[in-house]
């Protein structure tokens, strides 16, 4: 992330972008509309905005709308799937004789940038009987804590949640 | 006003909520390393946003509310700073 | 009619925060019978997450209902505030709990097999 040429060519956007965001945060935590309230957030969010505008955007705009529309379908996906980790999690805690039987699995992605490894990391998290512990980002590599032998595979084997992942962020 | 049933709704959701916080705190306690302890204390502080909320509607003070934004903006920061130290040693590392 | 639509807002909103304290206490009582450090995890990450998004979800709900449209701009703004709130335990509760499992796994806690006794 942060090349040269991609952080020149959207550095107003990403200041405007910036900008309406921490503002629309000041709005929001404040909720006075008057003009002291108003011009102090305007001042703050400004100097925010200079200071800080290559975190949050690091892309050209049509390129993030595309993201962002395929990411919200991925969320909906993931709502489901968090729904099912969780009454897979309490059936294992409530039952008597508790049919658990951990390991450690290692696999490897195509995934490079930031934000798709992060988006990928806390899926898995989410989702059934699987924690991300060690990321290599160099590599793609993962080493995933699974609680039973069933969720481990459905990460090694059907690969599911990987693909779908490097289909919203386009790194196949 | 609030009325009287959903008082006592939100009343009898702040209880189950101590007892699960008591539940931590007792892993927080035995718990026999230190990141027994880490992990049952980022527990209870994720706990108490959800009791801020609902004591912020209870006692109908919208203040609660910006506390509790803070609380977990807090919590987050605190539990990360904690692991890095565990794991290296120090919390700055140049 | 709308005494109506009412009462199933409230019975809603009545449902939200009774699974969120369920998913809550399944987590707690994992916290406490599981084995070892790592499963212990598996139970508050993902129990905990969703419990007080399931909450916090129906309180919002409860405003919607419980404030007037006459009230101060700092009143209305509390549902926005919430689903913040909402977005932003999604994005930190995982986050938290890779942070404290890497820390263990990198300084040499052993995880638990099947067989092994308790820690």
């Amino acid at each position: 992330m942060g090349e040269k040429s991609s952080a020149k060519s959207g550095k107003g956007f990403g200041i405007f972008v910036t900008f309406c965001a921490m503002f629309l945060f000041w709005l929001l935590l404040s909720g006075i509309l008057d003009v002291l309230h108003v011009g102090a957030g305007i001042i703050c969010s400004l100097i925010i905005a200079f200071v800080s505008y290559d975190l949050l955007v690091t892309q050209k705009w049509d390129k993030m709308l595309r993201k962002s529309g395929r990411f919200i379908i991925y969320v909906v996906w993931e709502l489901w799937q968090i729904l099912l980790a969780n009454f897979d999690v309490a059936y294992r805690v409530l039952h008597p004789k508790m049919p658990i039987d951990p390991s450690i699995i290692e696999f490897d992605t195509s995934l490079r940038s930031d934000l798709a490894i992060v988006t990928l990391a806390n899926s898995i998290t989410l989702t059934p009987g699987t924690i991300t512990i060690n990321i290599d980002q160099e590599k793609g590599r993962f080493q995933v804590h699974s609680i039973a032998q069933k969720p481990a595979d459905a990460l090694l084997v059907d690969k599911t949640m990987q693909e779908k992942v490097a289909k919203v962020f386009m790194e196949e | 006003m609030i009325e009287p049933d959903m008082l006592t709704i939100f009343l009898a959701t702040a209880l189950l909520i101590v007892v699960t916080i008591i539940l931590a705190l007792y892993r927080a306690t035995i718990g026999p390393e230190v990141y027994n302890r880490v992990a049952a204390v980022n527990v209870i502080g994720t706990k108490t946003i959800v009791l801020l909320v609902i004591i912020g509607y209870i006692f109908e003070r919208p203040l609660f509310f910006d506390i509790s934004l803070l609380y977990a903006l807090l919590n987050f920061i605190g539990t990360l700073a904690f692991a890095k130290y565990l794991e290296r040693g120090e919390v700055w590392s140049s | 009619m709308v005494e109506l639509i009412v009462t199933i807002l409230l019975v809603v909103v009545v449902l939200f925060l009774a699974a969120g304290v369920f998913f809550m206490l399944a987590g707690a009582i994992g916290l406490l019978r599981l084995p070892d450090f790592y499963t212990r995890l598996h139970a508050t990450g993902k129990c905990d997450t969703l419990g007080e998004v399931l909450i916090i979800f129906g309180l919002l709900l409860y405003h919607i209902y419980y404030y007037s449209p006459g009230a101060e701009l700092s009143v209305q703004l509390v549902p926005v505030k919430l689903l913040f709130l909402i977005c932003f335990i999604f994005f930190a509760n995982p986050t938290a709990t890779h942070a404290i499992m890497k820390a263990a796994y990198n300084t040499g806690v052993k995880p638990w097999k099947k067989g092994d006794r308790r820690m």
